[in-house]
């Protein structure tokens, strides 16, 4: 197989006068989207499938850059004879407005100041990233795509596409994901958010070209990684094992394993990952809310598509049930739902891990969409 | 059609065609599967074993992972046309609250249920003083997914004190159909009932 390298792409809309009007009300552009596809769109344009990605995902799901040390985030799930099978199917991932990765965010330039925004890049939500991405597949000249589909964040994307969107969806995989954030999944949001601001390095948003927040995001990183894992699954990974000593230090550097794994993630956080792309990304989690008024039934109302949940039975930040709140919603709107809590250790990562069983999953529900 | 469980094609003879079907411990979907091939059914299916969900997925046929005891109050009443309970009401804990919200959810209900009092199994307690294992029941009392013993008999008294109209019956023996004196000589009885 010839070594062909993925590029990414971008679309610019949203240009003055026709500004998008974001669920806070404010008027914002331009804005840019970068994305990019595997796969063939095929004639009749029937057989995409629009990937979103997690808090700190990217466009780049799947294939190699030039010059890359690792594939995309979820190249394991998307290829030739994969679970979205880019043989058959044509998958688009783009980065969410917000976000650092090529796509209108905080680091972005402003062209009314020709600085970077920072934090007066306006508040964006779960449905103006949603809303954005429906610009990008029009321009595609899509109308229906095949099956939306994520994980984590990701999955609240599809989840809000389906009900906003009806008519242009057939299917929604939603994988290990909810409806909206309770307190606790807020608390923790709030501590990594914390930990960013009070670096003084972050200096209100305004570090671009300066120190950046490194220490911050660092902690916030940490706090990330341990509700990504399960308790199951960092003892046996770490347990009580020492890092390059026999003995403990009786002191502050660090000593165990799982200390030095934690601070080397967090260091090496910052690298790729914007520290205000960060603040507003969590703050649009901790926003989004399918059952504004509490009435999780209304919301399925006119939904169409047919659905995929997907849960894992170590994820503890999003755990199960809050997956079958939202299945029990869409089985009393007699919405075609399968539903499947898988047994694994990984925790809220496995649907980045754990990729046999979720394989074998999507590949056959793909297959059978549009059995009858 | 060859090679269908026998249950399987008593129970899909008691379905109309078009019809909107939910069965609880639906396995690896293989009932389903048929209903909407052969009789062109809307299917859901209910499931608590894992490894059976994922060749349900692979069927094509709709399911859920919960176990049958909760996962029957997601439905409003008479939401289906026949709810399917086939070989699963001996593994669940409230066999009663089962079949009566079975009841509510669909209009007619399907059950099928091995006969613990066939022949054999008195046959082996009379004479042995054991707890029958037989080629219908092959489980020892300490390896065994049944929680619920019981008959023919005993599942005819159980619909009539609850005022449920047994529609339609029919039982199957070692091999064949059992016409007579099915308590004793059938293994697998499969009942279609309805309640107003």
């Amino acid at each position: 197989m010839s070594q062909s390298f993925v590029e990414t792409k971008y679309f610019t809309f949203a240009e003055s006068p026709n500004e998008l009007v974001l669920k806070s009300g404010v008027k914002f552009g331009p804005i840019t989207l970068a994305y990019e596809t595997y796969g063939q769109l095929n004639a009749d344009k029937s057989n995409a499938i629009l990937i979103f990605h997690a808090l700190t995902g990217d466009a780049h799901a799947a294939g190699w850059h030039k010059d890359a040390k690792a594939p995309g985030w979820w190249d394991p799930m998307i290829g030739p004879g994969r679970a979205f099978d880019t043989d058959k199917y044509f998958v688009i991932c783009a980065n969410c407005i917000g976000g650092c990765k090529g796509s209108t965010g905080p680091s972005s330039i402003n062209p009314a100041s020709a600085k970077p925004y920072g934090m007066s890049f306006p508040v964006i939500t779960i449905e103006d990233m949603v809303v954005s991405q429906k610009y990008l597949i029009d321009h595609l000249g899509i109308k229906k795509l095949l099956c939306a589909s994520g994980g984590s964040m990701g999955g609240l994307m599809a989840l809000e596409w389906s009900v906003r969107f009806p008519d242009t969806l057939e299917s929604a995989i939603l994988i290990a994901t909810n409806y909206k954030h309770t307190a606790q999944q807020i608390a923790l949001h709030e501590v990594a958010r914390q930990a960013i601001m009070s670096d003084p390095h972050w200096n209100k948003g305004d570090y671009y070209g300066k120190e950046l927040p490194a220490q911050g995001m660092a902690v916030s990183r940490m706090i990330g990684h341990i509700t990504y894992m399960s308790e199951r699954s960092m003892e046996e990974k770490f347990g009580r094992k020492l890092q390059d000593k026999e003995k403990l230090g009786y002191d502050f550097s660090q000593d165990f394993e799982v200390e030095s794994y934690l601070r080397y993630r967090g260091a090496s956080f910052v690298q790729r990952f914007d520290a205000n792309s960060y603040l507003y990304l969590s703050k649009a989690l901790d926003y989004f809310d399918l059952s504004e008024d509490g009435d999780l039934l209304k919301v399925f109302k006119g939904a169409k598509s047919k659905f995929l949940v997907v849960t894992f039975t170590s994820d503890w930040l999003y755990p199960s049930y809050q997956s079958k709140d939202l299945v029990r919603a869409m089985k009393a709107n007699d919405l075609d739902v399968s539903f499947i809590d898988i047994s694994t250790n990984y925790g809220h990562d496995s649907f980045l891990v754990e990729i046999e069983g979720q394989s074998k999953l999507v590949k056959y529900f793909l297959e059978n969409v549009r059995a009858r | 059609m060859e090679h269908i469980r026998i249950d399987h094609t008593y129970i899909l003879n008691m379905i109309e065609p078009n019809s909107h079907v939910l069965d609880l411990g639906c396995g690896d979907g293989e009932l389903l599967w048929l209903l909407i091939k052969e009789k062109n059914c809307r299917a859901t299916g209910i499931e608590i074993d894992e490894k059976a969900i994922y060749k349900c997925v692979e069927r094509g046929v709709t399911v859920s992972h919960v176990d049958i005891d909760s996962g029957l109050k997601d439905y409003s009443d008479r939401r289906f046309d026949y709810v399917i309970l086939n070989e699963s009401l001996q593994e669940v804990l409230n066999p009663e609250k089962v079949i009566l919200e079975a009841l509510r959810v669909g209009k007619k209900v399907i059950v099928g249920i091995p006969n613990f009092c066939n022949i054999i199994a008195r046959l082996q307690i009379f004479f042995l003083g054991k707890v029958p294992v037989t080629k219908g029941l092959p489980y020892t009392w300490y390896n065994t997914p049944n929680l619920r013993f019981l008959s023919i008999k005993d599942f005819r008294e159980f619909c009539a004190q609850r005022g449920i109209s047994i529609e339609r019956q029919r039982a199957i023996g070692s091999k064949n159909e059992v016409f007579f004196w099915r308590n004793l000589f059938a293994n697998v009885a499969i009942f279609l009932i309805s309640k107003n």
